[in-house]
């Protein structure tokens, strides 16, 4: 029994919610098993291969797809790459992290293989038994999976934190091995083109990985306020998020959506500033450790679930914090 | 150019969800259901692209129970022309990949130059059956689009999408599968005419049968359950006592 975790890599390391679904793996692949496909070109996926074959001690082997074709992340492509792959090796698993990325291909290659994915599993009870949030995460499913191989899922990767993660493991590095691309041209997907990706480069955190995160919402008014709490967010080394209502308002890009279609996070300490607290929104949040809430509304929904709750103008406690809160070092 | 919507009947988006006692699924009976908001973009887009001129016809087609022929209603009162019930009947759970199937084979049929689905339902929060569609059709996919424009003579749609790292642009060639962000559009309300004038329009009921697509379930419900609580927190009263707070009884700062 083997399982194949395909991976997502940026700036020449795999990234970390790809190697969450590698300590997933480890919950249905007791043998250890474990094999990381990437996919890219150039020398930032060769970095990224020799960080996937000594950076964790469940991978036992890399395997590498390079080609143009692959350097940017269509749907169509990966999906045939997947199904070359599994001809091949036969694996009983296939797991992503429900990253944008793995929610889109995943589920098309399940279309061809014609088997039921499993996405956002956040526990694996027994290897073919998994639990997933339903209805924005207001109850839970458990879900058993009957069909034959491969059983593919996503995982959502603040259920399973990197723990035996470890960087200075260089001296047993896995095998490496290329996958064979000669069946893989052009004219299988002529039909999808890539043609750019448009992203707000931050100095700050990834949200999704942050130890902390401030988010906004409607009531910051604008753009311009948001830079206060980016201001907050640079002193306490803090990614930022906001809510659907302040995206929608273009106070801040996308990317920054927390919630039940945006991005779900689970920091240490997660502070929101005018959040009401919809399901919709708490649904990306309520898995945090310490939820600290500021409102003028003491109504508010959002504090039912803080554990600390401030009932006042968020525009006195952003500069009041900014002059209180001690210097990162 | 025929464009296909599918739109599912879900819980309404406000409606704070009960989980049953016995764990068997939540409470469905005397709740308010609505169409799922996704579809409901999905179908404003569709019009849109219709009243643009690029599209002739816009299909709404539903897979359900009975009652799913309301939600097929309200996509016809927002302007679709037709619509297909496709009836699950005594099925009761339909698994994404079944829709897919089905889905599958009312392109067949239909032959639409476009799919436009909600990219998840609210209910199961999957957030598959357009990628599954897709893959099945052998088209290509532009999921959580937040901006489409169609070329009616190269036959080519762009598709801006929100990924996790921003916004990507792809091309895709028709007949394609688009599924739907919350950013792409502001769906409209149906007015009370166009509500009356919805009364006249068709839907088609078409079984299962029909369709000729076997329906198997490779994923079981073993139970549903209500999350963890968080323990109920404290109301302090100033800034000063949030820091500390955070400093030396949450240790987090």
């Amino acid at each position: 029994m083997s399982t194949l975790v395909l991976a997502e890599h940026e700036g020449g390391l795999v990234k970390p919610s790809s190697l969450s679904a590698v300590e997933a793996a480890g919950f249905v692949n007791k043998e250890k098993s474990i094999t990381v496909l990437l996919a890219g070109s150039g020398p930032s996926l060769q970095e990224a291969v020799s960080h996937a074959a000594s950076c964790h001690p469940l991978i036992s082997q890399v395997l590498v797809a390079e080609a143009d074709i692959l350097k940017h992340p269509l749907a169509e492509t990966w999906a045939k790459l997947i199904q070359l792959v599994q001809q091949k090796d036969g694996y009983s698993y296939i797991m992503a992290s429900s990253s944008s990325f793995g929610k889109k291909y995943t589920s098309k290659s399940c279309g061809s293989f014609g088997c039921s994915p499993v996405t956002d599993v956040v526990e694996i009870s027994e290897p073919r038994l998994f639990v997933r949030p339903i209805y924005a995460g207001n109850a839970l499913s458990t879900v058993r999976y009957t069909g034959p191989d491969p059983c593919m899922m996503t995982i959502r990767s603040t259920s399973f934190p990197i723990s035996s993660f470890s960087k200075d493991t260089n001296s047993d590095a896995v095998p490496i091995s290329q996958v064979d691309l000669s069946t893989f041209n052009e004219e299988t997907f002529g039909k999808s083109r890539w043609l750019n990706l448009t992203s707000q480069d931050s100095e700050r955190p990834d949200l999704g990985n942050a130890r902390v995160v401030v988010t906004g919402g409607r009531a910051l008014k604008s753009a311009d306020n948001f830079k206060l709490l980016e201001k907050l967010a640079e002193k306490l080394g803090a990614a930022v998020g906001a809510t659907r209502a302040a995206v929608d308002a273009g106070f801040v890009p996308n990317e920054l959506q927390v919630g039940q279609t945006g991005k779900i996070v689970a920091p240490d300490l997660y502070m929101a500033f005018g959040v009401s607290g919809a399901i919709q929104h708490l649904a990306g949040m309520r898995d945090s450790k310490v939820i600290v809430a500021v409102n003028k509304d003491p109504d508010a929904p959002i504090f039912q679930v803080a554990d600390y709750g401030l009932v006042a103008d968020l525009f006195d406690v952003i500069p009041e914090m900014l002059e209180k809160l001690p210097e990162k070092k | 150019m025929k464009i296909m919507v599918a739109v599912k009947r879900v819980i309404d988006y406000a409606v704070k969800i009960r989980v049953k006692s016995d764990k068997s699924g939540v409470e469905m009976s005397n709740v308010k259901m609505s169409m799922n908001p996704f579809c409901e973009i999905a179908v404003e887009e569709a019009l849109r692209i219709r009243e643009a001129g690029a599209a002739s016809e816009v299909v709404a087609v539903s897979v359900g129970p009975a009652q799913c022929a309301d939600t097929l209603r309200t996509a016809l009162a927002m302007g679709a022309d037709r619509a297909i019930h496709v009836d699950s009947g005594s099925l009761g759970l339909v698994l994404p990949l079944s829709v897919a199937k089905i889905l599958k084979a009312l392109a067949e049929i239909e032959r639409p130059g476009l799919m436009i689905l909600g990219k998840q339902a609210i209910d199961d929060d999957c957030n598959q059956t357009g990628q599954m569609v897709a893959g099945l059709l052998n088209w290509p996919q532009g999921t959580f689009a937040s901006k489409v424009l169609l070329d009616k003579e190269k036959q080519v749609a762009t598709v801006e999408r929100e990924v996790d790292g921003g916004l990507e642009t792809l091309s895709l060639d028709l007949p394609a599968v688009i599924t739907t962000d919350l950013r792409l559009n502001q769906p409209r309300y149906a007015t009370l005419p166009n509500i009356m004038k919805a009364k006249s329009k068709v839907i088609k009921k078409v079984t299962l049968e029909e369709l000729n697509v076997e329906i198997k379930s490779d994923l079981e419900v073993v139970q549903v359950t209500e999350p963890p609580k968080r323990k109920a927190g404290v109301i302090i009263s100033s800034v000063d006592e949030l820091i500390d707070k955070l400093k030396n009884e949450a240790r987090v700062l």
